[in-house]
């Protein structure tokens, strides 16, 4: 186990910059997803670290010393990939075994090492199987018991549940939580999933055109997103942004002042959680138009528009609100995320 | 099958399985049956008319007869030499081209492509002369190896690119978790893509022993008295009587259905390679 430093790593392929000087430091032990939109550069970093690719410029460490130039074989990881990448012409046992048998290790450690990792996944059933009997989630099992038999100072994991159906997908990632939490191994999950990312991550980086947008914990991430690209990718719905405008460094949200970031302009974005809000009379409240109102039975969805900006809404399941209804909103002021219209940044949060 | 369809479609689908299974049977079999006929019935069996079609008064002896006859014992492991040249030099020359094929990105990677395609634009008959020319000169005219090579010249295009195809079917990630857990790249190629790619490269070993195994021209113009069985077999049956040219044609068609067969298991399993 060990920590990984990835220090201004940079890559091209021809004209196109994938990765624009990437930093960040994953912690031992910790669990870290790269997270963003398809094309943002995230299977390429990881890829990089796996040294399966080779970064244009820039310097990875595990654990102090660079790896940059070495074989993937001497890095001293093991990697989950999307599609499972196992063996079809070996068993499930010679599968899980393989990285121990190029170890050289004796058949007493291969075999308790294995049978340790297929009690993790619950594999041992299958192990004299070939793998085009078993399942797509058999398979992937599969796939992380001969990853976690070497005991890799670092796993990498690429997409691994990405192939899997919902149901499956929800199981095995449960599934990975517990066993990666007893593995105590330092991961970098590649996903595109956000829900993923939340569920199993210590801390998420979220990546967007070749760089790291913000890096931080699920719930910071959530609730302060450094950049507006951030917050619109991260939640379900995503996060509103209404650009509204500042006089005397106060916003007015309905009948309501509230300060402005300082170094704000004339305009600033207010970042808004569809759930940060709550139902108000029309007097004081920011005004909605709602377009469409569905009742999803845990909470009721408003989909309209708050000063012509389209916004997304979540109330609690009793409010009774309808379609073509306007309503009045009372905005949680903690939760608030201040923008800059120009960068699209995060403003520092107010302390108050 | 969770839709149900009506049962005539579906007899009829069997029904149009099986003969066209029926027919393709009797397209390969019906041929290699009537040369065994006029092989086995001796001069008899071969101008007697109408046909029976049916095995009456075949013998083994008239065959015998043909095998000893001079030099067809020797220009048979001739041609067994040559294609088995052929096959070993193509397959390690074509496969890892192949394989450079399938897997890097270098300049020039469609011209080669097509250049190694280029090696048969050009007619054998028109190449004759020169090499057989140089073929005395390097010492190698009336050579099985000769022959061998030029065998090899014109199986080989075909291997480099069919083996290009079966590279490209074992996935990438295969062998990129090879190297993950230990492998250097020689090593994941013989652990990993190498049992994996074998039906084909076997399919691609078939392939190179029909085209030695058929060739003729070169064969006849290299060799004078190191004959290949093709090359002794056109100058030597157009004078024999038919039952000797049907026992030559069978011992020429016998080879290649036996070593078929023996690989058959590989050329099955080449629709299976792409399981992940």
């Amino acid at each position: 186990m060990a920590n990984i430093v990835i220090d201004r790593i940079r890559k091209s392929f021809g004209a196109f910059e994938a990765l624009k000087e990437v930093s960040l430091t994953i912690h031992d032990g910790e669990f870290v997803s790269l997270l963003g939109p398809s094309g943002c550069g995230k299977t390429t970093l990881l890829r990089i670290i796996a040294g399966l690719e080779t970064a244009t410029s820039g310097d990875v460490r595990i654990g102090d010393n660079s790896i940059i130039g070495l074989l993937t074989k001497d890095r001293g990881l093991a990697m989950v990939f999307q599609n499972y990448a196992v063996f079809p012409h070996m068993t499930v046992y010679e599968n899980v075994a393989f990285g121990l048998r190029m170890q050289k290790a004796d058949d007493l450690r291969v075999k308790a090492q294995v049978e340790k990792a297929a009690g993790l996944l619950h594999i041992e059933p299958y192990l004299d199987r070939y793998p085009n009997k078993l399942s797509g989630g058999q398979r992937q099992r599969v796939a992380v018991a001969r990853a976690l038999a070497v005991e890799p100072r670092v796993l990498l994991m690429d997409e691994p549940l990405s192939n899997l159906d919902a149901l499956l997908r929800l199981e095995m990632r449960t599934e990975l939580k517990t066993v990666l939490q007893a593995a105590g191994t330092t991961t970098v999950y590649v996903t595109h999933d956000q829900t993923e990312a939340m569920g199993l991550s210590d801390r998420i980086a979220v990546m967007h055109g070749g760089v790291v947008e913000q890096i931080g914990s699920p719930v910071e991430i959530y609730n302060r997103p450094a950049t507006r690209f951030v917050g619109g990718f991260i939640g379900n719905p995503p996060m509103n942004f209404i650009k509204v405008a500042v006089s005397n460094g106060q916003v007015a949200a309905g009948g309501e002042q509230i300060s402005a970031p300082k170094d704000a302009g004339y305009e600033v974005i207010l970042g808004m959680r569809g759930e940060a809000v709550e139902l108000a009379p029309l007097s004081t409240g920011l005004e909605m138009k709602v377009r469409v109102a569905e009742p999803m039975g845990s909470h009721l969805l408003l989909t309209g528009s708050i000063h012509d900006q389209p916004v997304r809404v979540v109330l609690p399941a009793s409010e009774t609100v309808k379609s073509g209804d306007t309503i009045g909103l009372k905005l949680d002021r903690n939760r608030i995320t201040w923008l800059s219209p120009e960068s699209g940044k995060a403003y520092p949060a107010l302390t108050a | 099958m969770s839709s149900t369809k009506p049962a005539g479609f579906i007899s009829s689908r069997r029904w149009l399985l099986w003969s066209g299974i029926a027919a393709l049977c009797a397209w390969v079999l019906v041929p290699i049956y009537l040369v065994a006929l006029g092989a086995l019935g001796g001069r008899q069996g071969v101008y007697q008319w109408p046909k029976t079609g049916l095995p009456i008064g075949i013998s083994i002896d008239p065959f015998v007869l043909f095998l000893k006859t001079e030099g067809v014992v020797q220009s048979f492991l001739n041609s067994l030499a040559a294609a088995g040249i052929t096959v070993a030099l193509s397959i390690l020359l074509g496969a890892p081209a192949g394989y450079a094929l399938a897997r890097y990105n270098f300049l020039g990677k469609d011209s080669y492509r097509l250049l190694v395609l280029l090696t048969r634009a050009f007619p054998l008959a028109i190449l004759a002369l020169p090499l057989t020319v140089s073929f005395i000169r390097l010492g190698l005219y009336d050579t099985v190896v000769g022959v061998g090579l030029i065998h090899t010249v014109l199986a080989l295009p075909f291997a480099a690119l069919v083996t290009q195809g079966i590279f490209l079917g074992v996935p990438k990630e295969l062998e990129e978790a090879a190297w993950v857990f230990g492998c250097t790249r020689i090593q994941a190629f013989f652990k990993v893509v190498a049992p994996l790619a074998l039906p084909g490269i076997v399919a691609t070993a078939v392939f190179a022993f029909v085209i030695s195994w058929n060739e003729v021209f070169a064969a006849s113009v290299l060799t004078v008295r190191n004959r290949t069985l093709t090359a002794y077999l056109l100058t030597v049956l157009s004078e024999s009587p038919m039952h000797y040219r049907f026992a030559g044609g069978l011992m020429l068609i016998l080879p290649s259905v036996v070593f078929i067969f023996a690989v058959r298991r590989y050329l099955f399993a080449i629709w299976g390679i792409s399981s992940k």
